[in-house]
């Protein structure tokens, strides 16, 4: 998170990390792909809550480190889904200030 | 237990033909199988499609059942290979579709002939592809008929 959040910092000095937009973009419905409006549809509204594949109905592990404790470990695994994710959902890339931000609701809270 | 059952089922296995019960993915897979085809549905078995059903899907993993399942090149070689080395021979496991779907073979439909259509759309399974929605050990790979619990209708007979 600390590698996200410094690159937002450099694309826009003064930038401060927000559990409240990271909260924003996990539920946000962007209607973006039908079958996967938002974060929600295969992570639930609960982030600590074992989630769901909205097309293929496997289980996920909860995506938030407090139940899950190995999220946010692997900083290739979470930009590699970060980028899958993303671009199903939002239809584009995050940004790293998105990232910072999400990371952070999902960690601490809003 | 188990152990002094299982020259029972063999020999009963023997018996009926088109029986197949076990489908564990073989060892020696590379971890990438389980860390990135395992990560949106189960690890499918290799031997539920042919070496070309293998190639396409491995071919088209930026369009891949409406998601994208890219990889780098690298992983994606190792995986491919290791499909194909373990793939079905049998024709009756050619998928159908595009990329293939290894739920449309004739072998698959023939196995599950007598699931009711209604079933395949009941929220809790969403998909055929869902194997353990209905097959508890699938991710260990047993599909034991005894082991077979189907949201709505219980049990299996
Ligand atoms: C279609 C289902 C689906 C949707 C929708 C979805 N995800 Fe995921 N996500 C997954 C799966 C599957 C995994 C990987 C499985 C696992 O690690 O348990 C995952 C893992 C992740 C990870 C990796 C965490 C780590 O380091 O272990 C991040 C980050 C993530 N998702 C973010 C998002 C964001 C942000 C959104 C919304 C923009 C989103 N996801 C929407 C299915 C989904
Ligand atoms: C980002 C998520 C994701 C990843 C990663 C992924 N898949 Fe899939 N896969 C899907 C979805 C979604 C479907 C469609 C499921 C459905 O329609 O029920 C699917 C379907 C399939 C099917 C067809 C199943 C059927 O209906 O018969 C095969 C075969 C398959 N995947 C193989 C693989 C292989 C091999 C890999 C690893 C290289 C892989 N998948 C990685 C999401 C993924
Ligand atoms: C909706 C529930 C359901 C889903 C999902 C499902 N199956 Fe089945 N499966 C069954 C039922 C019920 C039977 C037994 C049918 C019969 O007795 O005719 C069966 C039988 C089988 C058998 C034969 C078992 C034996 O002992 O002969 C195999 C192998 C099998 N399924 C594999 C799979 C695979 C692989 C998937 C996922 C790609 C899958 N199934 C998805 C319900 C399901």
């Amino acid at each position: 998170m600390e590698t996200y959040a410094a690159e937002a910092a450099k694309q826009a000095p003064g930038y401060q990390p927000s559990g409240e937009r990271g909260a924003a973009l996990y539920s946000k419905r962007f209607g973006v792909s039908e079958k996967m409006p938002a974060c929600t549809a295969c992570h639930t509204e609960t982030p600590d809550q074992a989630g769901r594949h909205a097309v293929t109905g496997k289980a996920i592990k909860p995506l938030g480190p407090r139940a899950e404790a190995a999220r946010f470990t692997d900083a290739a695994k979470t930009e590699k889904w970060f980028r899958r994710n993303c671009s199903e959902v939002v239809g584009r890339e995050c940004s790293a200030a998105e990232k910072a931000d999400f990371i952070l609701f999902l960690t601490e809270g809003k | 237990m188990r152990h002094i059952l299982i020259p029972f089922f063999s020999a009963a296995i023997l018996a009926l033909p088109a029986h197949a019960d076990r489908l564990p993915v073989p060892a020696g897979a590379p971890p990438a199988f389980a860390a990135e085809c395992g990560s949106c549905h189960l690890p499918f078995p290799p031997a539920l499609l042919t070496a070309p059903d293998w190639k396409r899907v491995m071919a088209s993993l930026d369009k891949h059942y409406g998601d994208n399942a890219s990889l780098d090149e690298k992983t994606r070689r190792e995986l491919e290979d290791f499909l194909v080395r373990h793939a079905a021979t049998d024709r009756r496991k050619a998928g159908a579709g595009d990329p293939p779907r290894l739920t449309e073979s004739a072998w698959f439909r023939r196995e599950h002939r007598e699931v009711p259509q209604a079933v395949w759309r009941d929220a809790r399974v969403k998909s055929a592809a869902n194997c353990a929605a209905c097959h508890p050990r699938a991710e260990a790979g047993s599909y034991s008929e005894r082991e077979i619990v189907v949201p709505g209708l219980g049990k299996h007979k």
